[in-house]
């Protein structure tokens, strides 16, 4: 049993935009090669040109259709790490201290040289974000980059989690959850960003943003324009583009047939 | 236990060095910083001050370290010992692999030329690729368009003198409506993501046009699931609406297109149907100031859309009054299509309307003077923020060329080309149809080719015929049967030499192309076509070269293999006169240059074409004196000129006053300057000329100082296509080169200057009762045709591929996740795992493409799921359609540019007991390359 912090000086946390990500897996790369040659041991693959191939991965993207009662089926991409919970059941089950959170930042990390590999915390996570490395035998996480948030050898605009500067999409912020003023707050307070299974009262510190409302073009009940007809025909598409033109700035027609013999 | 933080190095060294490159994971060709460690790839990540990119990076990108570590990588030059297509290889060094080549080269050069039918696949260097054929005289030249976006292209160009692809882009700034159709992922797809995203943060709305809702359709705020091979009707009903509401932009078509231009009237003249020319040859509107005919640039001219000109009692009337007879028509309302496209008519109406609301009640208003090519000068520019994009969904059947069109009419009635929030071209583009190079195929034995191989034809005159009338070429492009193949038919090589029709070849040298799998229609057929002996039991295509980086399934069906280098150990430029990386405010070329050096006996490809060249002694890589011209790709990059001042990178060149971009003499120092300058140049266009680009005197002023073209080259939007014209009135029979009959009926019908559709042509040769799903294939973000399949990370998220059957077929045929299906075509047959997606149009079936792979390729294992589950739909299309008791076998092509007609397929399916593995399964190849070795775990640093 480890303790968690009673609290943190900030909630550090990615807020993943559900209306944007296209599930394109940039993060998840990014992440496996960052992340494989930084923090603690590599993430390893199995059997990586054969038939099956297992690896660490610590940022998965998952798709889930979603069919509503009325109109078309929909496609969600999810991606999925550690959520950093401020209650994080993987950090108190741990035997060994190895598994904790941070005073500082909120982030929960394993010390590698004190992990066993027992996978209680994975068990323990609701949210199936950890991941067992079979070569090395320990616990692997999402660190939230943190070989990278504070790293004076980086320049100051990449202090950011690989995730969030890879994604094309733009789908993924980085910040202080902590803070109601801090960007990410602010975007959770206007998009209605949401907790993942708030039912399990693990409190997670990342946010996801919903999808917004979807095909609501030619549905009944929705206020669209319609296009008023002007035009029956080619016949009087004529008579109509005569007087539009007329109408444009020094569009006045002399004729409207020219003749040479 | 208490909290017991651990203390923290939060500050750990990053990279000995970071190089700056171009990726080439896909197309696309993002900036890259790739991290070294002790003089290894330590992590690649997304350069921040990239114009295509700007720091970010996809999956594929990320994921370039597997590649460079990949164990299919080629090792050294092979010479085939076992059958061909058996894998059986020696190890040869480069001085006996390039005596080889010569000895069979040489004597094709001297004697018949084009007996060499030279094809490069998705290589980036066409420029360089085609000066080298033309330097050898062979006619048979050409890169993959073919099979792959040509009717984008070439519809483009012909349309609107430029293409979505990546030579445009919408004004992601500027943008509040975007529609996207069937968008495939490797051209611009980081930018587009970019620009989604970009949208999606200020709220403006995106709608998806794909039978699938993946990817970028799942998140349009609105999805039309449209039926394949519907979306140029579909189109066409938009346009209908907006003409019936009158919401079209009548000031841009007066000045800016040919609807304003007259239509030769006369039904008896072989002249009907051509627009009429003064005798300058400039195409005649009538002012509306004056009422009197005018050239259509004449200074103070007012084009009139409205006003018709009769002579000798013959009434010639502008292409607007043709187009709006055309399309106002009922068989284009949208109760009148609904049922073909699968979207129901109110869609198609709210659509329509939402276009025209977007676009003239948003209308955008940017204060800055311009001058146009009549020299009025405006003091703004107007913009209508709808924009669209669309790829090879759209292109890849066989009346993708039309459909194209109709896209590009529906954006310029609207008035949202090149103007703010529209659609945005990306130098070299615009560029006008008639300023490309025609086809040249004109063979002098031991010379070279009469000039450039691919270009535009403007009617038959410009075909690439021998003087019996047959074909130049051996893939027939520029032909009757696809008179605009401006990529050439990559796809029909190998089945054309195996047939000796229109002659027999010698040698086949490839480059990158896997024409033994999953770049070929009728794999199976292929690799027949490949391995089969005449009677004297020698190879029907006696002799092929092959040159790839990894250990593909075409690499067993070589007699000669010239290993190449992967992206991150060659030199490549990105240039201008091929396809750049441009933005739509700036001109931009790039390079690569080798962060690591090859730990194998591999060379680039485009230095072993220099090297065959010097061996060759071909004239545009020989001096005067006998001796090589360059001694390296590196080296003819930076001194190669195709015309004074004019060479492959555009960046500081040696200017009269210093370097600088754009024209001028080569610079000794201009590799390093790119590579201080992170790998790429830019050369931003003045604020003033950033938009109505083809009209905008200050661009067009610009484009000439950057060496883009040589004088100003104003021009209209064609809606009216004058060069298809031509061919209909040939196939009338006007004029002396005239069509086999058998072809007239589809010439007149399908080269129609105004946009129309016809049903994709599978329809009408199979039964579409019998065969009533439409089966397609879709690219994976994470994944890009053969290169990356192998790849160790990206293969454990695309590993296998089922076939995704919409609910409405999941369950009329019984079937469960994880069952197994027969599919069926006119074709062929094969049995494949099924997957259940909802968002998927009823009647359609996907799969990715080009994730099945066979045993012994890419160094996998021979149970790999790639071998075992993996499939390709490959073996359900031909390259012919099916017989249909004219005695005539037709192209499974569009029948003007030739374009492979990948996406008109029709299959059947049924439930199946599970076999072993996918059917067809094929024996295994031996492995070039040896097995991969089993677990990784790859940490360069300490």
């Amino acid at each position: 049993m480890t303790t968690l912090p009673e609290t943190t000086d900030k909630k550090l946390g990615l807020v993943i935009d559900l209306d944007t990500c296209v599930g394109c897996h940039a993060c998840v790369i990014s992440c496996k090669g960052w992340n494989t040659e930084n923090y603690g041991a590599p993430l390893s693959d199995q059997d990586a040109w054969g038939a099956s191939p297992s690896g660490t991965f610590l940022n998965r993207v998952h798709s889930y259709e979603i069919q509503p009662e009325a109109g078309a089926a929909q496609l969600v991409h999810f991606p999925k790490s550690c959520l950093h919970c401020e209650d994080a059941p993987c950090v108190t089950v741990c035997p060994t201290g190895a598994s904790y959170k941070r005073a500082e930042d909120g982030i929960v990390l394993v010390n590698e040289s004190h992990c066993i590999g027992c996978g209680l915390c994975a068990w323990a996570c609701p949210y199936g974000a950890r991941e067992m490395d079979h070569a090395e035998g320990v616990m692997k996480k999402c660190t939230l980059c943190v070989d990278r948030i504070y790293n004076e050898n980086l320049p100051e605009i990449d202090r950011e989690p690989v995730c969030v500067r890879t994604c094309p999409a733009g789908a993924r912020h980085f910040g202080d959850l902590g803070d109601p003023d801090s960007a990410v707050s602010q975007l959770v307070a206007e998009r209605g960003g949401v907790d993942l299974m708030p039912e399990q009262g693990t409190k997670p510190v990342n946010k996801y943003l919903p999808p917004r409302q979807k095909d609501e073009l030619g549905t009944t009940g929705m206020h669209a324009p319609r296009l008023d007809p002007v035009i029956e025909d080619a016949g009087g598409f004529l008579g109509w583009l005569d007087k539009a033109l007329d109408r444009l700035p020094g569009g006045a027609g002399s004729a409207s047939d020219s003749e040479t013999r | 236990m208490t909290l017991q933080q651990p203390k923290l190095d939060t500050s750990p060294h990053v990279s000995d060095e970071i190089r700056k490159t171009t990726c080439y994971m896909c197309a696309c060709r993002c900036g890259i910083d790739v991290h070294m460690k002790e003089g290894k790839v330590a992590y690649i990540e997304g350069n921040r001050d990239h114009p295509v990119n700007r720091g970010v990076l996809c999956a594929k990108g990320s994921a370039g370290i597997m590649q460079v570590n990949a164990p299919s990588r080629l090792r050294a030059p092979l010479k085939r010992v076992g059958p061909r297509g058996s894998g059986k290889f020696e190890e040869i060094g480069w001085d006996e692999a390039l005596e080889i080549a010569t000895s069979w080269l040489e004597p094709l050069r001297r004697d018949a030329p084009e007996k060499l039918a030279f094809f490069t696949g998705r290589d980036q260097s066409q420029s360089f690729t085609s000066f080298w054929a033309q330097n050898f005289g062979t006619p048979n030249y050409a890169a993959h368009g073919g099979f792959c976006s040509v009717n984008m292209a070439a519809a483009g160009i012909y349309t609107m003198g430029g293409a979505f692809w990546e030579f445009g882009q919408p004004d992601w700034e500027h943008t509040r409506l975007f529609m996207l159709f069937g968008v495939a992922e490797d051209h611009d797809s980081n930018p587009i993501k970019m620009g989604i995203g970009r949208l999606k943060a200020r709220g403006a709305k995106v709608i998806g046009v794909n039978p699938i809702r993946s990817g970028y359709n799942a998140v349009a705020d609105d999805w039309v699931g449209i039926t394949p091979g519907t979306d140029g009707l579909f189109i066409l009903a938009l346009v209908h609406e907006l003409l019936r509401a009158g919401k079209i932009d009548l000031d841009y078509l007066a000045r800016y297109t040919n609807a304003p231009v007259l239509v030769n009237g006369d039904a008896g003249s072989p002249e009907y149907g051509l627009l009429m020319r003064d005798a300058a040859g400039k195409a005649l509107v009538i002012d509306r100031a004056t009422g009197d005919l005018a050239p259509f640039d004449q200074p103070g001219v007012r084009p009139d859309l409205h006003a018709t000109h009769t002579a000798g009692g013959v009434t010639h009337r502008p292409v607007m009054h043709l187009l709006a007879e055309r399309y106002l028509d009922a068989q284009y309302a949208p109760e009148a299509v609904a049922e073909r496209c699968g979207v129901a008519p109110g869609k198609i109406r709210a659509i329509a309307a939402e276009l025209a609301r977007v676009a003239f009640e948003e209308e955008i208003t940017l204060a800055r003077e311009w001058t146009d090519f009549r020299g009025e000068t405006h003091q703004s520019m107007t913009g209508r923020p709808v924009s669209f994009h669309a790829m090879r969904g759209i292109s890849a059947h066989s009346n993708g060329f039309q459909t194209c069109r109709a896209l590009h009419m529906l954006q310029i009635l609207l008035g949202s080309v090149e103007v703010p929030g529209g659609f945005r071209f990306k130098p070299p583009y615009p560029k006008p149809s008639g300023i490309h190079p025609t086809p040249h195929c004109k063979v002098t034995p031991g010379k070279p080719l009469d000039g450039p191989h691919l270009g535009f034809v403007h009617g038959p005159d410009d075909l690439a015929l021998r003087e019996d009338g047959t074909p130049a070429r051996i893939d027939k492009a520029f032909t009757w049967e696809n008179p605009m193949s401006a990529h050439g038919l990559m796809h029909m090589v190998i089945s054309n030499a195996h047939a000796g029709d229109p002659y027999r070849i010698d040698t086949l040298f490839m480059y990158m192309a896997n024409m033994s799998w999953n770049s070929s229609m009728n794999t199976r057929g292929v690799m027949e076509m490949l391995t089969d002996k005449d009677e004297s039991g020698e190879y029907v295509i006696p002799r092929i070269i092959y040159s790839d980086a990894y250990s593909s399934e075409m690499v067993a069906y070589a007699d000669l293999v010239l290993p190449d280098t992967t992206y991150l150990e060659r030199h490549d430029c990105i240039s201008l006169l091929d396809r750049p990386i441009c933005e739509a405010d700036a001109a931009a070329d790039a390079i690569r240059w080798p962060v690591v050096e090859p730990d194998r006996d591999v060379r680039g490809f485009q230095t072993v074409l220099i090297q065959l060249a010097n061996k060759l002694r071909l004239p545009g890589f020989t001096n005067e004196d006998g001796r090589p011209k360059y001694t390296d790709y590196a080296d003819y990059i930076v001194n190669h000129e195709r015309k004074p001042g004019i060479g492959p990178l555009a960046g500081w060149r040696q200017g009269e006053a210093g370097p600088a971009h754009g024209r001028g003499a080569p610079n000794p120092a201009q590799l390093e300057q790119y590579i201080a300058n992170g790998g790429f140049c830019v050369k931003h266009i003045p604020e003033t000329c950033v938009y109505m680009k083809p009209w905008n005197m200050g661009y067009q002023a610009w484009a000439v100082e950057t060496g883009l073209y040589d004088s100003p080259q104003p021009y209209l939007f064609d809606l009216y296509v004058e060069p298809l014209r031509r061919f209909q009135l040939a196939a009338e029979g006007h004029g002396e080169r005239q069509p086999p009959d058998h072809l007239r009926a589809q010439i007149r019908a399908t080269m129609d200057p105004l946009p129309v559709w016809y049903p994709p042509f599978e329809d009408s040769h199979v039964d579409a009762q019998e065969f009533p799903v439409h089966a397609l294939t879709q690219r994976p973000m994470a994944m890009y045709h053969s290169w990356g399949t192998q790849n160790a990370w990206l293969r454990q998220i695309h590993g296998h591929n089922p076939l995704y059957l919409p609910t409405r077929l999941m369950q009329a045929h019984d079937l469960r996740e994880g069952d197994w299906a027969r599919v069926t075509s006119a074709h062929g047959t094969i049995t494949v795992p099924v997957a259940h997606m909802a968002a998927l149009n009823e009647n359609t079936v996907w799969t990715w493409n080009a994730i099945g792979k066979r045993k012994g390729a890419w160094a996998l294992s021979e149970d790999a799921p790639e071998a075992t589950r993996g499939f390709l739909l490959n073996h359900l299309i031909h390259e012919l359609l099916p017989p249909r008791g004219d005695g005539l076998r037709w192209a499974n092509s569009d029948p003007i540019t030739g374009q492979a007609a990948w996406f008109d397929l029709r299959v059947k399916i049924e439930k199946s007991a599970p076999p072993p593995e996918s059917q067809p399964a094929f024996p295994p190849i031996d492995s070039a390359v040896g097995e991969a070795p089993g677990d990784l775990a790859w940490k360069v640093g300490k």
